[in-house]
């Protein structure tokens, strides 16, 4: 038990102080003790002690709302950085903090991960379409029905495809983030809102338990 | 009675093979009264009916106990106790008993007389053996009557069938009986009649059915049940009528309890709550008492047991105290409060909505207009066929309505519910609304009070007019962009919250500033949808839709277009949200559309003023700012350009006022940015005009900001400070605090600036004011504004000039200034302006030329250049400040012309003017014309004419006014005129001088001066004398002796002398 307790302790210690190429940890040391509480719930009874991605999806769609299951799927993903298909303490706390707390930059980066779908740095025009199939209200009538989404699909290329090739690398994606920031999501939502993001915060916030 | 059991009763589901069983409602209930009813009149009314005997027997579970059937006519027979009366056909006994358990039996009978003995028996507890009954025999008509009366869907002529089987075989029977009487007849007979019977029997069954089917149907329709739809109009409503006003608002808040997801249903519980009937959980927080939460169930509104402390976001569902049909009686009962606010709520906001709706209808009507005139040029045909097009495009939104409706994606949550809510509102409106019933659209058109109108700086109609020319221009040819921004209009129509947000961008990417795009974004119906995106929960969709708004409304027609759809009402709601780029942005927008005045007073009466007022509170504006206290600057700034457009309406100062903006506006004021600054200061001299605001910006020390921001390299923002300046200098307090802050300096150099004309105009008029005070006209001396001030006289817009040349009026009356505006040439200019027509500058002008005709050097400049003529012919016009100016000027020059008897003679048509203009009704015109006139009779032959032209009774009619300055120049005047002829014996005539004597009154000593003087001149005819001394002025006068004043004491003491010669003589005469 003790030693349990010590390695949660080291285990923040190390969160709480981590600073490398993926970000640093944007979570106070007593807020990362309740996430892992949180976690530890969240897997008990799991093998490995790790978050499966259905659980995950669970997690997401109670937590924040979504309902899209490409996109939760996808932001498991992005959460899964060893990309072993369960998400460990690591992955957990590192990726909500993104998620909660990012800077512009980090999200961008974890959105575009996101809508990069086959992983391969560039968000293609099938991609696009992929992500965006579900976005316009199908007209029965119309002789083709997706003739709406491929315009979308254009219209997004002519706002962000900077560099005239046909798909959007990191660096259009950036750029047009940070020209016009509504755009970061903008194929789906895969950051949680503003009121989700607070209630969750309190969540996990000292004062907020002490008074409930 | 099937049709009723199968239709109208509530059946559980069936459950466990065992057959459904009739729910305990209240419905059931009462159908089984009925038949119960039924059953027990029925042997007393139709005895044949009830001993018709069952094809098969009814039978089911009973309570009743061997025991039960005691007495005559039972028999007991092993385990069973039956009848002794057997069926008509004698196999089968009429009741049965059967023990079927340990304690539990079963019953059945054979006709509906034992019914009737059962259900006495049963007596307390019929109820529930007739319900067993029917729960067995789910159609019992079958077992009465056979399979041939079975309930059957749709029509059943089983009963037709019958009476043609019976009616055939009476036929049969008859003609047997013509033939022959055999024995098989009599048989025969005997099933007719007992098919007769049956039928009998079957038709009651027949009416009871019908009767219990209208007693389901009337308990039915009593009985609404919820439904989301109806749960969230109700909610929605009451959330309209929310808020923290204690005196406006029903309720404190009402929010849906949860996570806000909504089912397909429209439900927003979850799902196992849901298979309870629960529809949502609403939190309610009335003004009185503590926050209730209230399930929203199928079978009605109640209260449930709250939050349960075990599980977060989870409630207690246990139901508390009754069940209400709706929301608004739970609440009255609940909080005494919301039921007196409900019953006097004004429902402002309903008559908003009205009013909106409509006008939405008239957009879509003027827009399919302009779609058809669009195709004016194309051939017939092409014109049929897009005509064909658009109705199938019509269908199409209909059907894409219809789907939203049916499945709402989260983006349209907020949308859609005010879609099908609109019916309910309107509902709920008329019934309201019969109460008070004012035509809004009436009372829009009606012009606003003549104050209102007073401070606008825009005008309307003329607006109006201009949109209406545009429109016609742009139907001619469409541009690209046209068809463009259609397509991404049909995108955020048609698509989810990803897709509107693309479109949006998009939409950004066109020039906005274009009036061709802005117009092709109205035309195609766009500024509805985004409007209506500012209604929903998504705030990056508000945020976009907002940017685009903001943009377009600089176009007059835009803003129009966004104040009718009702987007005013919208944003100002938004400027109470927490996200502060979103405030920004609904206050930018609200202050690019508040330009006219129907907008502005649409901002104001939706409590707008009062919340863009709180965007000023921001906590620090000066020094190094963080991001986060930046965005609050930021939001400060954009309140502040919302309140200067709101604030060219009175009624919208006052409410600023109110709402507290001076001390915060002066806090503002201390920033160091430019683009704070300017709308501060532009809304500080826009509310200016109002004293009180004036006094404010006085006492809260903002005179320094002010001077300090003239210093500033933004010339809008010097502008502004000047223009503040100007207003507020009407006291002579600020006049004096500017000086003291340094600020006539920095507007002295303001006065080099003569390409921006607005800010000259700004400058010269803070000039022109603050040169009403003595000390500031020294400092302007020794800036040599004179000079400059001159130099402006030429090739200027007439704004600049009426401050310019009222600058000069003022400087000129300290003497050294009239030699230097002289020696700067200005009297040259300012006479010519005299030929001018703006009244304003006029009035300016005369004063000016007046003040500098005081010297004779001047005068001989103005008379050369016929200045005098000009005054005089200013003395026909229209405004009486200017007649009256103009003949104060006149003075001057009369006094300091040389030969100014022969110049004021040369006038054709001059002195009869002149004394014609003491019929005015204006008391300065009159006293200045007195003053005019007392100059003029200096000249004896000048006073010749004027007597000639009436001068003397007119004179002496003004006599009873009790205007000092009038009664000074007239007293005057008449001493001027009493040296004609018989004047003065005309004046005590016209009963002049008992009027005079009371001037001696006064506490003005100019008027005893001049009065003093005018007795004098009056004392020197007799009758006079007795006059004034029966009116007391010898005491006055005697007094007046003792005056300081030399003039007054000659003239006193001249007057008491001719009194006193008058009674010597009178003496003299008596004793000699």
């Amino acid at each position: 038990m003790a030693t349990k307790r010590q390695e949660q302790t080291k285990l923040i210690e190390k969160l709480s102080k981590r600073k490398d190429k993926d970000g640093q940890c944007h979570f106070q040391k007593p807020e990362i003790e309740k996430l892992i509480m949180m976690f530890n719930k969240y897997v008990e009874g799991s093998p490995h002690n790790k978050l499966d991605r259905l659980k995950f999806r669970d997690l997401l769609h109670d937590m924040f709302g979504m309902t899209d299951d490409i996109l939760m799927d996808r932001v498991f993903r992005a959460y899964d950085r060893d990309n072993d298909n369960f998400l460990n303490h690591d992955e957990w706390v590192m990726g909500l903090s993104i998620f909660l707390r990012g800077t512009l930059e980090e999200k961008t980066k974890f959105c575009f991960n996101v809508y990069d779908l086959n992983g391969d740095g560039y968000i293609s025009r099938e991609e696009m379409f992929q992500l965006l199939k579900n976005s316009l209200i199908k007209q029965p009538t119309e002789e083709d029905p997706d003739e709406g989404i491929k315009e979308m699909v254009e219209l997004v290329l002519k706002k962000m495809d900077h560099d005239h090739d046909s798909r959007l690398s990191y660096a259009d994606f950036e750029s047009t983030v940070k020209e016009e920031s509504l755009l970061l999501e903008a194929f789906g939502p895969c950051l949680p809102s503003p009121e989700k993001r607070q209630a969750f915060l309190n969540l996990i916030s000292e004062d907020y338990h002490h008074k409930y | 009675m099937g049709q009723a059991l199968q239709r109208a009763a509530q059946w559980t589901s069936a459950k466990g093979g065992s057959g459904g069983k009739l729910e305990f409602t209240k419905l059931n209930e009462e159908l089984l009264n009925t038949i119960i009813q039924w059953i027990e009149g029925f042997g007393a009314k139709y005895p044949e009916e009830a001993k018709l005997s069952f094809k098969s027997p009814l039978t089911w579970p009973s309570s009743l106990r061997a025991d039960m059937l005691s007495g005559a006519g039972y028999t007991e027979r092993g385990e069973e106790v039956v009848s002794e009366a057997q069926n008509d056909k004698g196999d089968h006994p009429l009741l049965v008993l059967k023990k079927s358990g340990a304690q539990e039996y079963m019953i059945s009978i054979m006709n509906l007389e034992y019914a009737e003995a059962v259900l006495r028996m049963a007596s307390e507890k019929k109820l529930s053996e007739v319900r067993s009954c029917l729960e067995a025999n789910r159609d019992p008509v079958v077992n009465m009557l056979g399979e041939r009366f079975a309930t059957v869907e749709g029509d059943d002529n089983s009963i037709f069938r019958f009476i043609e089987e019976i009616t055939k075989e009476i036929e049969t029977l008859a003609k047997q009986s013509v033939n022959a009487e055999n024995e098989g007849n009599t048989e025969k007979q005997a099933e007719i009649e007992m098919k007769k019977t049956q039928l009998k029997l079957r038709l009651q069954l027949l009416r009871l059915d019908q009767q219990l089917l209208n007693q389901s149907i009337i308990s039915i329709t009593k009985d609404v049940r919820l439904t989301p739809v109806s749960v969230d109009g109700e909610v929605s409503i009451l959330k309209d009528l929310s808020g923290e006003d204690d005196d406006k608002c029903v309720l404190d808040s009402i929010e849906y309890f949860g996570d806000g997801y909504v089912f397909k249903n429209g439900c927003r519980a979850q799902p196992w709550r849901q298979l309870h009937g629960d529809i949502c959980y609403l939190v309610v927080k009335p003004h009185d008492g503590d926050t209730m939460y209230i399930t929203a169930n199928t079978s009605g509104y109640y209260l449930n047991n709250g939050l349960d402390p075990m599980k977060a976001g989870d409630l207690k569902y246990t139901k508390v105290g009754d069940s209400y049909k709706d929301l608004v009686t739970l609440l009255k009962d609940k909080s005494p409060r919301f039921g007196e606010l409900i019953d006097k709520q004004e429902f402002a906001l309903k008559v908003r909505d009205r009013d909106h709706d409509h006008v939405i209808d008239h957009g879509g009507e003027t827009r399919s207009y302009t779609e058809e005139d669009d195709f004016t040029h194309r051939t017939d045909t092409k014109r049929q066929e897009k005509k064909d097009k658009d109705q199938k495009e019509d269908k199409q939104k209909q059907n894409a309505t219809k789907k939203k409706k049916l499945s709402p994606s989260l983006k349209w949550k907020a949308l859609g519910m005010e879609e099908y809510n609109e019916d309910e509102k309107k509902d709920k409106e008329k019934r309201i609304l019969r109460k008070k019933r004012t035509p809004t659209q009436l009372k829009s058109k009606t012009p606003m009070g003549a104050e209102d109108s007073f401070s606008e700086s825009s005008t309307e109609s003329e607006e109006e007019e201009e949109s209406i020319e545009r429109r016609s221009e742009t139907n001619a040819d469409l541009p690209s962009e046209y068809w463009q921004i259609q397509k991404l209009v049909k995108y955020l129509k048609g698509g989810n919250q990803t897709a509107t947000i693309i479109a949006l961008c998009s939409m950004r990417d066109f020039n906005l500033a274009q009036e061709t795009c802005q117009l092709a974004i109205r035309d195609v119906g766009g500024l509805e949808v985004l409007i209506n995106l500012l209604d929903t929960e998504e705030i990056k969709c508000k945020i976009g839709s907002l940017k685009i708004l903001k943009e377009i409304s600089r176009n007059t027609q835009i803003r129009r277009a966004i104040a009718d759809l009702g987007g005013l009402q919208t944003m100002v709601k938004i400027l109470r949200d927490l996200d502060k780029d979103l405030k920004c942005l609904a206050a930018e927008t609200i202050a690019n559309v508040a330009k006219f005045r129907r907008a502005r007073r649409t901002v104001r009466q939706h409590g707008g003023i009062k919340k863009l007022v709180g965007l000023l509170d921001c906590p620090n504006v000066q020094g190094t700012l963080t991001p986060d206290m930046e965005k609050d600057v930021e939001v400060a700034r954009c309140g502040a350009l919302a309140l200067w457009s709101c604030s060219k309406s009175k009624k919208n100062k006052e409410a600023m006022r109110k709402a507290g903006a001076i001390p915060l506006l002066a806090k503002l004021l201390k920033s160091t940015h430019e683009n704070m600054l300017i709308p501060v200061v532009g809304t500080l001299q826009e509310c200016a005009s109002e004293p009180s605001y004036r006094l404010a910006i006085r006492t809260e020390g903002m005179i320094e900001d002010l001077v300090k921001n003239l210093n500033s390299s933004n010339q809008e923002l010097q502008m502004h400070c000047a223009s503040a300046i100007f207003k507020c200098a009407e006291e002579k307090e600020t006049r004096d605090l500017v000086r003291q802050y340094g600020g006539l300096d920095p507007l002295v150099a303001l006065l080099a600036n003569n390409s921006n004309k607005e800010l000259l105009a700004a400058a010269t008029g803070a000039i022109w004011k603050c040169s009403i005070s003595a000390e500031n006209v020294k400092r302007f001396q020794e800036l040599k504004a004179i000079d400059l001030l001159v130099a402006l006289l030429n090739d200027q817009p007439e704004e600049v000039l009426v401050n310019v040349v009222g600058a000069l009026g003022e400087l000129a009356k300290d003497p050294p200034n009239r030699a230097q505006i002289r020696k700067a040439g200005g009297i040259s200019p300012l006479v010519n302006l005299l030929t001018g027509t703006n009244q304003a500058l006029l009035v300016n002008v005369t004063k000016a030329v007046g003040q500098c005709a005081e010297e004779q050097d001047n005068m001989a400049i103005i008379d050369k250049l016929d200045g005098v003529r000009l005054l005089w012919s200013l003395l026909k016009n229209h405004n009486p400040e200017v007649q009256a100016s103009a003949a104060w000027a006149i003075c001057p020059c009369i006094e300091n012309a040389k030969d100014a008897g022969e110049m004021v003679r040369s006038f054709v048509g001059g002195l009869e003017l002149i004394v014609s203009l003491l019929k005015s009704e204006n008391k300065e015109v009159l006293a200045s014309v007195c003053a005019a006139i007392a100059n003029i009779a200096k000249d004896e032959e000048n006073l010749a004419v004027i007597t000639d032209h009436g001068v003397v009774p007119m004179l002496a009619r003004l006599t009873n006014t009790t205007d000092d300055k009038l009664r000074r120049h007239l007293a005057e005047a008449i001493a001027r005129c009493c040296n004609w002829g018989n004047n003065r014996v005309a004046f005590g005539r016209e009963k002049a001088v008992a009027p005079l004597v009371r001037y001696l009154k006064s506490s003005d000593e100019m008027v005893h001066r001049s009065t003093a003087r005018a007795l004098f001149q009056l004392s020197k005819d007799p009758e006079n004398c007795i006059t004034m001394h029966e009116a007391g002025a010898v005491q006055p006068l005697m007094k007046m002796v003792g005056s300081v004043d030399e003039d007054l004491q000659e003239a006193a003491a001249g007057c008491i002398g001719n009194i006193r010669r008058l009674a010597l003589a009178n003496e003299k005469a008596r004793y000699s």
